[in-house]
């Protein structure tokens, strides 16, 4: 009975070092491979970084669905924004001639693109699912420049990492990887089902991503932000919605 | 009857006042896992659906569409129509980190459970129905015996019978990978590398309310085990899942 139970105890001792170290291991590897999200820290850090690298090994090229046009909804749901202010106000009523978007941080040409220089790049159009974490969605075309070519038009830095984009609303800003931010279906988006993207969509300018949850598709986006690192930005989690307890990651 | 309830431990092996090994130390392991995460995915399950509780069909759906059908509850996001004029509190941050946290523990632990139990035999020796307790009539026997609140005298003491071998193998084979996949079929980033997985079940939507219908069964069943669990000796039961030991006789009824 003893050595029976020893052997056992012997046998669980070394499963568990060898579960430790194992796991040790694999939490040395998805660090250098840039598999750990900037949430990837605390109580539910585990099962996030379980999900993000598992969908970086197996979404990194991957092509959200795109439906057709009969498959478009009646009539797109836009969610509840904050009022906007006195300062967007003046904006719209210019027709957003005066918006800008700022590229900075890690590229070799910084500056500012206005809605008529972004419209300048080449277009390209989705139509696809927009999933809010609520539980609700529609599907809509939506209309832009892939992120990608703004990014080249600044000159990316090879060591960069992660873009981070700010909405106009203050407070709100998002970031992505590289691998979400030079995706082809990335868009800085400026059209919606056929005509202008409306103000309570994000108008003039929204950062869509379709292979993520709504609130990664920021409305209202101003300024982009190349880095090689998410930690001196807020709390270093890389997100509002991550400092306000969400995922930073929400491709589920 | 009676050899397939001993089912595989020989009666003379048996001896019927010694306490010997009911369920396997990895069975109990994963058992208790399993019922932890499922706590976690039930509680969380129900947060975040109190965000919308609407429901539809096919690939997209909105307070704008007109639903499948809707939960008659208040919800915790104003954008909702519900007919209260109040809001719930909204806990979905938090709720949406352990939903899927819950669900990666719960998923590794049933493929360490189901690899366990095909390689030990654990499946076909204790859940695979004998094929003669199969029949109509010896089935209706034992579901009479379970409607009448009298399942036979230590049912489930030593081995289960055909009615409960069956609900555990629709739980292992079929409610669980249902609800793993409509889970699936809900995450954008697995869509997209995968389409088959959301397109079979007719879009977006649709998985959730199958997801939805799937937790409505996992529930039952877990209400129906813990019930009878009291129903046929909680202490004993108990003992059993936890220690691995238990009484052949001193069945507390």
């Amino acid at each position: 009975m003893s050595t029976f139970s020893r052997r056992k105890l012997i046998a669980t001792g070394l499963a568990v070092a060898g579960g430790a170290s194992g796991l040790a291991v694999a939490a040395k590897l998805a660090g250098r491979y840039g598999l750990i999200p900037p949430d990837g820290g605390g109580l539910y850090g585990p099962g996030e970084t379980l999900t993000y690298a598992a969908q970086r090994i197996l979404t990194r090229h991957s092509l959200a669905r795109e439906f057709s046009r009969s498959q478009m909804s009646k009539i797109p749901f836009a969610n509840e924004v904050a009022p906007l202010g006195e300062a967007f106000k003046r904006l719209e009523d210019g027709g957003f001639a005066d918006w800008r978007l700022a590229v900075d941080g890690m590229v070799a040409r910084p500056g500012a693109f206005s809605i008529a220089e972004i419209k300048r790049f080449s277009w390209s159009s989705q139509i696809t699912h927009l999933a809010c974490e609520e539980g609700w969605s529609y599907i809509a075309e939506w209309i832009g420049v892939p992120l990608s070519l703004v990014l080249d038009a600044a000159g990316t830095l090879p060591q960069a990492r992660y873009v981070i984009y700010r909405s106009f609303q203050s407070g709100w800003w998002e970031s992505i990887d590289m691998a979400d931010a030079l995706h082809p279906q990335t868009l800085v988006t400026f059209g919606m089902n056929g005509g202008e993207l409306p103000v309570k969509f994000g108008g003039p300018l929204r950062l869509r991503l379709p292979r993520q949850l709504g609130y990664k598709s920021v409305k209202y986006i101003t300024r982009l932000t190349v880095t090689d690192t998410l930690k001196p930005f807020g709390k270093g989690l890389g997100s509002a919605a991550s400092e306000g307890g969400y995922a930073w990651y929400a491709g589920i | 009857m009676a050899d397939s309830v001993w089912g595989p431990i020989p009666a003379s092996a048996a001896p019927a006042a010694r306490v010997r090994s009911r369920h396997a130390a990895l069975v109990r392991v994963t058992h208790w896992i399993t019922a932890l995460c499922f706590l976690a995915l039930l509680v969380t399950g129900v947060e975040i659906l109190i965000s919308h509780p609407r429901f539809y069909w096919g690939e997209a759906g909105n307070v704008l569409t007109p639903p499948l059908f809707k939960l008659p509850i208040p919800a915790s996001r104003a954008t909702v129509p519900t007919g209260y004029g109040y809001v719930l509190p909204d806990q979905n941050g938090w709720s949406r980190y352990l939903h899927f946290q819950a669900a990666w523990v719960a998923v590794l632990t049933g493929l360490i459970y189901v690899i366990f139990g095909l390689f030990t035999g654990h499946f076909r020796r204790n859940l695979l129905p004998a094929r003669a307790d199969l029949s109509w009539r010896a089935l209706s026997s034992v579901l009479g015996q379970h409607l009448r609140f009298r399942p036979a005298a230590g049912a489930g003491a030593w081995s289960y019978n055909a009615l409960q071998r069956l609900a555990y193998l629709w739980v292992i084979f079929v409610l669980f990978p249902l609800v793993i996949w409509t889970g699936l079929a809900m995450s954008p980033g697995i869509v997209s590398a995968f389409p088959a997985v959301v397109t079979i079940l007719g879009g977006q939507q649709s998985a959730r309310t199958i997801h939805f219908f799937v937790s409505l069964f996992l529930l039952i069943f877990v209400l129906v085990h813990i019930a009878m669990i009291c129903l046929t000796g909680f202490r004993s039961r108990m003992r059993a899942i936890i220690t691995g030991r238990a009484t052949a006789h001193k069945e507390h009824r």
